[in-house]
């Protein structure tokens, strides 16, 4: 396959997921901000999101003040923000014009489906007030997009490198997830870690579409280090950071060439710190700790997936 | 709603000039004085937004965003008879055949130059002559594989080759994605019609494709190369890459390795044999051409030179569709062919011959002057509709180089009765039938129909305002 066609489908991968975890990461933050007591804690939640998103620099430079509504629109809508939902469903959809003679024309025609409806919506039927409705939609098409690829694409190489786009982009997704609210969690009500918070932790359980599965495996109560674990080292969940290390692994596998060891070996170690870490081992080393780790490895598998294949000279 | 035969003086597709229905339109005519114009209307209105979801569109540049845009689609179909059809087939196969042998004497020991039939300068004072294909020998000697000759009717009814495209030529996926759309919206009438099949053409092109891959190659690998996502014309390259199932590549995937042309993949290196590309010449080579191209590939030109890769349209071709070239095609046919053309030129004057001269100046307001290497429209006078400056200032550029233009009379183009916001009204429309050569010459029936959509216009040009229509060849 061509480089430079292995290099969009990538993205494209890493475009659509991104839109897809932010408007979960959004979804738990706004159903959070409902709550009595996260209005007390003064949008520290929200702060808490753009930081750990990476997006606080550039909010501020845009507004001045920390708002709800402000924040909200900066990461879902804003055009000028090269990472907002919006923006991200542009670039999947830029992707897959690059090379949609080599994807199914039901693909094509699903990402730009999706983007001229966005463009078309985003400033009248959706905004900031009604950012559930977005959210909901968002998913929706995620979920039609991923029918389309699981049903029509070629299984080739064309098909790994989107798996790998998409799978590197969720690890990184749901490990920033955890952060956000381990952080929220670790300062929240006096600077006292709230052991019990029963409510965000069952949110973040639903954004990841797995409240029910933690239900029916799980016959404890839901506490947060039992959806920490839960989140990152089950492999029947589909959105856990261990089935996106599993997916990698494989469909990097499935790629290798004659440069590209090195990086499957890395990608191998990922996969076995996941496969067979405990939350025992991630708690004495430190959670945040861990989740970093796992977040500096996709990063660098990013790059030397670039180099390897997709005939990326520099780094990143 | 009137629709009856408009009151107009070109031959219209669907109606003689006594308002009777023409009998390979009765069947479709019946269908459509059933239909309410609001039907007619939604179903425009949902084959635009299938458009726009399916992206068949075409970029303009300088626009943020939405910066694509649809071709109208018109959905009343242009329908030819079976016969209708096998003449301007033959024609076609004919004129086709006959370039090709032209083009290949121009590279080779120049018969026509020596017969006097054309003047040397015409040929080696042309911007389109490429010294660099010179005494070079390609496969099958086939030199303009994918051609698109642009016919229209006018008079009775007779058609005419307004002019031949050996270049690049562009619009098969129109006319492959308006039949598409036309099986989508009317169904049915395609159950009350015997309409002949189009769907085949990427098969048939890739077949043409491999039949004229370098000597020797077995099993040749095919790519279209394109100028990238930002042409206008992208949709289309993406669009036939992907029908024919090749790798649509840009001028940066490719290298020249020791003399043979390969494609940069996920696992090294891969030969290409075959090029289809939607590259002017110009762009093709820096090393041999613009050296200011980033579309292509340097070194190309030694390797197709050296017969390692087969370039189609083959560098070069522009000589035989010059308008200098074009007055010259019936005799090209018979020299090369012994045939008597069964397609008609447009009577051309040429104004390097003083009585054609002498004549055109004297008939400024009634005859087109068009540059003999000017396209699209630029360069051109449209005698009736100048005004008298216009028509003044034209006539010093003729006498100041009379060899630079021809000059042809007005055409009434023929008229099809097209959708339009008032309702079903005639507009004026051209052929575009699209010639495969290979080992064999191939021809998909019927091509693509550009419509006017502009009432009384003759421009078809989808950037002024031109549309495209189904085009129906009935069977038997």
């Amino acid at each position: 396959m061509l480089s430079r066609t292995a290099d969009h489908v990538y993205w494209l991968g890493r475009y659509a997921e991104r839109a897809e975890n932010l408007a979960r990461t959004l979804d738990v933050q706004y159903r959070l901000s409902l709550l009595p007591h996260e209005a007390r804690a003064d949008g520290l939640g929200w702060k808490q999101m753009l930081i750990t998103l990476g997006f606080e620099d550039a909010y501020l430079e845009r507004h001045e003040t920390l708002e709800p509504h402000k924040v909200v629109d900066f990461v879902a809508f804003d055009r000028d923000n090269p990472s907002s939902i919006l923006s991200c469903l542009r670039s999947a959809r830029e992707n897959a014009h690059a090379v949609r003679g080599s994807i199914s024309s039901e693909m094509w025609e699903t990402f730009n489906a999706t983007w001229l409806e966005a463009r078309a919506t985003a400033p009248s039927r959706f905004t900031a007030r009604n950012v559930a409705e977005f959210i909901d939609w968002v998913k929706y098409r995620a979920h039609l997009a991923r029918g389309v690829v699981l049903g029509s694409m070629l299984r080739d190489e064309g098909y790994n490198f989107m798996q790998i786009g998409t799978f590197l982009e969720r690890a990184d997704g749901v490990a920033r997830l955890l952060q956000i609210r381990l952080a929220c969690e670790a300062t929240s009500v006096d600077g006292e870690p709230v052991a019990h918070d029963y409510y965000p932790w069952t949110v973040l359980l639903r954004a990841l579409s797995a409240f029910e599965i933690f239900r029916r495996v799980s016959r404890n109560s839901v506490t947060p280090l039992r959806v920490v674990e839960f989140a990152t080292f089950r492999t029947d969940v589909p959105r856990s950071i261990y089935r996106s290390a599993e997916l990698i692994y494989e469909n990097l596998r499935a790629v290798a060439n004659t440069q590209s060891s090195e990086t499957e070996r890395r990608a191998g170690q990922l996969h076995a710190a996941l496969r067979f870490g405990t939350l025992e081992a991630m708690t004495a080393g430190g959670v945040d700790r861990f989740l970093n780790h796992v977040l500096g490895n996709t990063a660098d598998l990013s790059d030397r997936i670039g180099r390897d294949f997709l005939g990326h000279t520099a780094a990143g | 709603m009137d629709r009856a035969k408009p009151a107009t003086a070109a031959y219209d597709e669907m109606y003689t000039a006594g308002g009777e229905v023409r009998r390979h339109y009765g069947v479709y005519s019946d269908w459509l004085l059933r239909q309410p114009d609001d039907a007619l209307r939604q179903k425009r209105t949902e084959a635009d937004s299938l458009f726009h979801r399916v992206g068949i569109t075409f970029a303009v540049y300088g626009e943020q965003e939405g910066n694509e845009r649809l071709i109208p689609f018109d959905i009343v179909p242009r329908i030819l008879s079976a016969d209708e059809w096998r003449k301007l087939a033959a024609g076609l196969r004919q004129r086709v055949k006959a370039l090709n042998a032209f083009i290949s004497d121009i590279y080779h020991d120049h018969e026509i130059l020596k017969a006097g039939l054309i003047a040397p300068e015409q040929i080696f004072c042309n911007p389109q002559y490429r010294p660099e294909m010179q005494g070079m020998d390609v496969p099958g000697g086939i030199y303009a594989h994918i051609a698109g000759i642009d016919i229209v009717r006018a008079g009775e009814g007779e058609f005419y080759v307004l002019e031949d495209n050996l270049r690049v030529p562009s619009g098969v996926s129109y006319m492959l994605e308006d039949r598409k759309m036309m099986m989508r919206l009317f169904p049915e009438l395609f159950s009350l019609n015997r309409v002949a099949p189009v769907e085949h053409y990427p098969d048939r092109l890739l077949e043409n494709l491999a039949s004229v891959a370098p000597a020797g190659v077995a099993d040749p690998v095919v790519v279209v190369l394109t100028p990238g996502a930002h042409n206008s014309a992208y949709f289309e390259h993406a669009f036939l890459a992907q029908q024919m199932g090749v790798e649509l590549v840009e001028g940066q995937d490719l290298i020249v390795r020791s003399g043979f042309v390969y494609m940069r993949t996920t696992r090294g290196p891969q030969r290409v044999d075959v090029i289809y590309r939607r590259i002017d010449d110009d762009f093709l080579d820096p090393l041999v051409f613009r050296t200011d191209s980033v579309l292509g590939v340097p070194g190309l030109m030694s390797a197709y030179r050296a017969g390692r890769v087969t370039v189609a349209n083959a560098i070069g071709t522009g000589i035989a569709d010059d308008k200098s070239i074009y007055p010259h095609v019936p005799d090209l046919i018979r020299f090369f062919l012994g045939e008597t053309p069964l397609l008609n030129n447009v009577p051309t004057r040429v104004l390097r011959r003083r009585d054609d001269l002498a004549y055109t100046l004297d008939h400024l307001d009634e005859l087109v002057v068009k540059e003999v290497h000017g396209s699209g429209g630029y360069g051109m006078l449209v005698g009736p509709t100048a005004s008298e400056a216009e028509r003044e200032d034209f006539r010093l550029r003729i006498l100041a180089s009379p060899e630079k233009y021809i000059a042809q009379p007005t055409l009434a183009l023929s008229t099809c009765p097209t959708f339009v916001e008032q309702g079903v009204a005639p507009r004026h429309i051209d052929l575009r039938p699209y010639v495969l050569s290979g080992r064999d010459i191939t021809i998909v029936p019927g091509g693509l129909t550009r419509v006017a959509l502009r009432a009384g216009s003759l421009v078809v040009n989808s950037s002024q305002g031109g549309g495209t229509k189904d085009t129906w060849v009935l069977e038997d």
